[in-house]
């Protein structure tokens, strides 16, 4: 079985550990086993894009050096933000020795130096990638027939190019995943449209008409659910639904799932493995709708 | 010793702002050689150069540096003087202390001390120059034009007119290109097939002017005033000698594809006649889409023609022909939407560009010029306009200003408000460029009479909403976002080259600029020229223009080539490869490096020889020969040596 | 009120202390406004995210102060992405940002937000004090 080291990151050990089981559970049925990075930190959350700024990206860069330390120079992720945060770091630093050296010097009480060779990939392109969307569909057990599914980017995993996993205005990986699992993909324009990110601490509203905008077009274009890779997406989308009935009365709601969860199901893994539970919008009536 | 007079010039203060012009002229007057140095603002005007005559005639120069612009630009002009003057033209040398100098320093003492180099060199070199005479060639006068839309034609008709024949090869099954296509045209709305299709009848039937259709060039060999070209006649499938053009094959044949004519908006047999107007009036077999030729199971088209002149075996023919001068004009195309993702990236059936627009406004498109939207028919009753899709965005796409698209959306979105009244037309654009005779005028009066909206502001996202497209946008004079729903969206796609240019030019030997449009020899004082000498060019393969400019462009292009022919001989530089027939021992290395096989075997002497009218004194073979038996006229090993020993004269050894 | 153009303002140290921190080149921009079109937030911010380069452009600093335009822009990068010229419009914003914060004055005070703090994800709390405190 492959293996690879996986950044779970703050998150998904918290309010989207829905997101982490799933995945998990996944790659074990596509023989490709995570195996959690030790004495992993935050990220940052945010990439830093002040150029005299380098102090931010000391999270980045000692995660980068535990990856090294278990002599490996590649590792994944699920969560966009972490995603987005360690790979844009991981290239300014890679590719600038100055700055290496001197985040080197700043971490001095650490036993070595990051060399500047690991790399980040994202979950979505180890299945792309490395076990193929062809292998996928072999492997689906309970094809996700008459479901139809709307592919939700955001921005961090297509934006900036440098880093983007697809093309940053057509990409289709997402797609490609739906197809696979059975499913149909709906047309869906607000793929990568904003979801108002962390504003919502500050903005409710700004985001509830993010959220009510989204899903709207989602919805108009025939969505039974929404398929998203971030936690912070999943929150505005899924559980911002709450504030946008308060705001929109007549506001039907629609299910929130990470392709993780829908891809446990279309494997055929038990159900549990998805922690339903911690999603917002109920999704009991589409899976049983699956297992029919 | 030679006589020898300097003559620097300030360029106004091109060159005099940044090299003490008037130091050097004195200093150069106590300088072996020269009897007269002199400095004066404008050399080239007419009392600069009646300084020059003057000088020539007081001092009996006989040698002249003039210090001043590139070569490029006024070498022809102060040889010619020398040669009025009673001097051997090519004893007067060009010092550029402009482009080479003053244009790209910024301190005067170094800038005037790399001047008084420049020109020490060019002095030594004057000073063993010999006298030469310009190599006189015959020209076979004939000219090839190369693209049989408006540019090919005019520039065909042009030399055709003036009394000399004129092969006129067009890649496509009809003459007529892009203009064929469109409605009307800006900005006096005259019908775009009303003016040109006389043209193309005039063009096929000039008793100068062979016609070659369905035709590509395939290679070129030779020099200015005597190619060599190959022409492949694409193989039709048809026997035009005997086909009458009645059509029948094509309304019989089952087959119906696309019709790139249509913009794919409309379909074709395919047995077919890209459009009715077509010149040569003959059709084509698709072999790509026809059943007999794909399956053998067809034939329908056989039966049919009573003319018999139908051959599916047919193979091209190549033919061979010499011609004197040579017009490109091989047109542009769009770039194609599917470049742009965040304007649906070609998915978006109600999203098109301006050429698939033009022709549902023609009366004879697909549409009969009702303005129907391609996913179901509907009459389009909110129309969008976006320009500058994929132009001025060198960040992913075209750098340039595509030129046209202000005044044919201007015209598009009048069109359509002629012909739906209760329609709205809407305008983004950046900045309206409406630089031309009557074209501002024409704005105003799609503003004025026909309420064309313009929204200041570009256009970010387009989507399929509602069974309309959606339109993401900005009005930055509002400072507002804009959305709204259209029923059809038309894009101003840049332009760029025809596909294949890029090919053609290697086959030409003609070089190319960034962005694959042929590259004239200067932008503003040798337009019509290629870079390669007996290359014309005309219309949008050099830069994207309209239908005035590409004409007048044409015709120029015609002019240049009529001059050409209508000398005695042609005059081509002396200043080429010599051989020293004493010191050549025949290994033949010159003749390897050669890229313009001037260079070849005397076999009875056992020499290489130079063909004096291939030659174009690059110097290859020069620097190549290892036994010194080769030289540059008027640019030997001696001269190059003492110039650089003039230039190095001073200088510390390190 | 007219605000007083001079070379001063279109030269200030301002402008490049932005270019600086952001790694932008200011007056790359044509106001094309493809920006603005795109960006999800724009209807609620005062002012559109090119008029803030524009402001940048005329150094005029009040206006950029004042606007609430840079705290709304949460980085989503789709404006430069579509650039046509390139520019990180993103990274001009935190300049902008980090101008304010590097005065030690915090646009957010996360004690207001403590109610729903615990059931927010942990990335949206952690970013949003990144970008909006200092």
């Amino acid at each position: 079985m492959k293996e690879i080291i996986y950044y779970p990151g703050c998150t998904l050990k918290n309010t989207a550990k829905n997101f982490e089981d799933s995945a998990i559970a996944c790659s074990e049925a596509l023989d490709f086993k995570l195996h959690e990075l030790k004495d992993w930190y935050c990220c940052g959350t945010v990439y830093s894009l002040t150029s005299d700024d380098l102090m931010h990206h000391i999270a980045t860069v000692r995660n980068l050096l535990r990856v090294q330390e278990e002599g490996q120079e590649r590792f994944t992720t699920l969560c966009s933000m972490c995603y987005n945060t360690l790979k844009r770091s991981s290239k300014r630093i890679n590719e600038n020795e100055n700055d290496r050296e001197t985040l080197n010097s700043f971490m001095d009480e650490e036993e070595n130096n990051y060399e500047g060779k690991v790399d980040i990939i994202h979950y979505l392109q180890i299945l792309r990638d490395e076990i193929g969307f062809d292998i996928i569909k072999e492997k689906v057990k309970r094809p996700l027939k008459n479901l139809k599914l709307a592919p939700y980017y955001g921005c961090l995993l297509l934006r900036p190019n440098e880093v983007a996993i697809d093309d940053p205005d057509s990409p289709s990986i997402l797609e490609d995943l739906i197809t696979a699992m059975g499913a149909e993909a709906v047309y869906f324009p607000f793929k990568n449209e904003c979801c108002g990110a962390y504003e919502t601490v500050a903005e409710v509203d700004l985001v509830v008409e993010r959220a009510h905008n989204i899903i709207g077009n989602a919805k108009r274009n025939g969505a039974d659910a929404i398929l998203v890779s971030c936690p912070l997406c999943a929150f505005n989308l899924d559980n911002r639904q709450k504030e946008v009935l308060e705001k929109y009365p007549d506001f039907e709601g629609i299910p929130v799932l990470y392709f993780t969860q829908a891809l446990a199901l279309a494997l055929g893994l038990d159900p549990d493995v998805c922690r339903f539970d911690l999603n917002y919008q109920p999704v009991e009536d589409l899976v049983r709708g699956i297992e029919q | 010793m030679k006589r020898m007079g300097l003559f620097i010039c300030h360029c106004g203060t091109n060159i005099a702002d940044t090299v003490d012009v008037e130091k050097l002229a004195k200093k150069f007057e106590s300088y072996p050689g020269i009897v007269f140095s002199t400095n004066y603002k404008y050399m080239c005007s007419h009392p600069g150069q009646a300084l020059i005559a003057d000088a020539i005639k007081e001092h009996d120069l006989d040698g002249v540096i003039v210090a001043a612009c590139s070569p490029i630009l006024h070498e022809t002009t102060f040889r010619k003087l020398a040669r009025q003057s009673g001097i051997n033209p090519y004893q007067c040398e060009i010092a550029n202390i402009r482009e080479q100098c003053s244009w790209v320093h910024k301190d005067k003492e170094k800038a005037t001390a790399k001047a008084e180099k420049i020109i020490k060199s060019i002095i030594e070199k004057t000073r063993l120059n010999e006298d030469l005479k310009p190599i006189e060639v015959d020209v076979t006068r004939k000219a090839l034009v190369i693209g049989g839309g408006v540019a090919g034609i005019q520039a065909a008709l042009d030399i055709a007119d003036a009394g000399y024949p004129v092969l006129l090869v067009e890649k496509e099954p009809s003459i007529g290109g892009h203009m064929a296509q469109l409605s009307e045209t800006f900005p006096t709305l005259d019908c775009s097939q009303c003016i040109l299709t006389p043209k193309m009848v005039e063009a096929a039937t000039h008793p100068n002017i062979e016609l070659l259709a369905y035709s590509e060039v395939k290679s070129v060999d030779g020099y200015v005033g005597n190619f060599t070209v190959t022409i492949e006649e694409k193989a039709t499938g048809i026997d035009w000698d005997i086909c009458t053009g009645c059509g029948q094959c094509s309304e019989i044949c089952p087959i119906s594809v696309p019709s790139e004519f249509e913009k794919g908006l409309g379909n074709r047999p395919a047995i077919y006649t890209p459009f009715p107007q077509a010149v040569p009036n003959k059709p084509i077999i698709d072999s790509e889409n026809c059943l007999e030729m794909k399956t053998g199971a067809c034939g329908l088209c056989v039966r049919e023609c009573e003319a018999e002149a139908i051959n599916f075996n047919m193979e091209p023919t190549y033919r061979e022909e010499e011609v004197g001068a040579i017009v490109v004009a091989t047109g542009y195309e769009l770039y194609p939407i599917m470049n742009l993702g965040e304007y649906g990236g070609g998915e978006i059936e109600d999203v098109i560009d301006g050429l698939a627009f033009e022709r549902l406004l023609s009366s004879s498109g697909p549409t009969n010029g009702k303005i129907r939207r391609p996913s179901d028919g509907k009459l389009v009753k909110d129309i969008v306009f976006i320009q500058c899709a994929g132009s001025r965005d060198p960040e992913k796409h075209k750098p340039y200003c595509s030129r046209i698209c202000c005044m044919y959306s201007t015209k598009q979105a009048m069109l359509y408000k002629h012909s739906v009244h209760d329609g709205q037309p809407y305008i983004f654009y950046i900045d309206i460029r409406s630089g031309g005779k009557g074209y501002e005028e024409f704005v105003e009066r799609a503003q004025r009479e026909d309420k064309v909206i313009y929204i200041r502001g570009k256009v970010s996202k387009l989507y399929r909403e509602n069974g309309k497209v959606k339109i993401a946008g900005v009005d930055t004079i509002a400072n507002k976002p804009i959305e709204l729903e259209a029923d059809l969206v038309v894009l101003a796609m840049a332009m760029i080259p025809t596909t294949g240019t890029e090919k053609l030019a290697n086959v030409l030997k003609l070089q190319t600029d960034a962005n694959g449009f042929l590259q004239e020899t200067h932008p503003k004082l040798r337009p019509l020229e290629s870079t390669t000498a007996g290359f014309y060019l005309a219309g949008c393969s050099q830069s994207p223009k309209d239908i005035p400019d590409t004409v007048s462009q044409a015709s120029g292009a015609a002019a240049k080539v009529v001059g050409l022919f209508s000398g005695e001989y042609l005059q081509l530089e002396p200043t080429i490869a010599t051989v020293d027939e004493e010191l050549c021992s025949g290994c033949g290395i010159c003749i390897s490096v050669c890229p313009y096989s001037a260079r070849e075997m005397d076999i009875g002497k056992g020499i290489a020889k130079v063909n004096e009218a291939l030659c174009v004194g690059c110097g290859a073979c020069v620097v190549a020969c290892p036994s010194g038996a080769t030289d540059q006229k008027n640019l030997t090993d001696e001269q190059i040596s003492s110039m650089a020993k003039a230039i190095l004269k001073g200088e510390k050894e390190s | 009120m007219a605000f007083e153009l001079s070379k001063e303002s279109v030269q200030s140290d301002f402008i490049k202390k932005i270019e600086e921190l952001s790694g932008e080149e200011i007056s790359a921009c044509y106001h094309c406004g493809k920006c603005s079109a795109g960006c999800p937030s724009a209807m609620a911010m005062d002012l559109l995210p090119n008029q803030i380069i524009r402001a940048i452009q005329l150094g005029d600093i009040e206006t950029l102060k004042t606007s609430n335009t840079p705290w709304i822009c949460a980085s989503c990068v789709t404006c430069y992405v579509r650039c046509p010229r390139g520019i990180d419009l993103c990274s001009i914003m935190e300049a902008v940002r980090q101008m304010t914060l590097r005065t030690n004055k915090d646009h957010i005070d996360i004690k207001k937000y403590t109610g729903e703090l615990a059931s927010l994800p942990p990335i949206a709390v952690v970013s949003a004090l990144r970008k909006m405190s200092s």
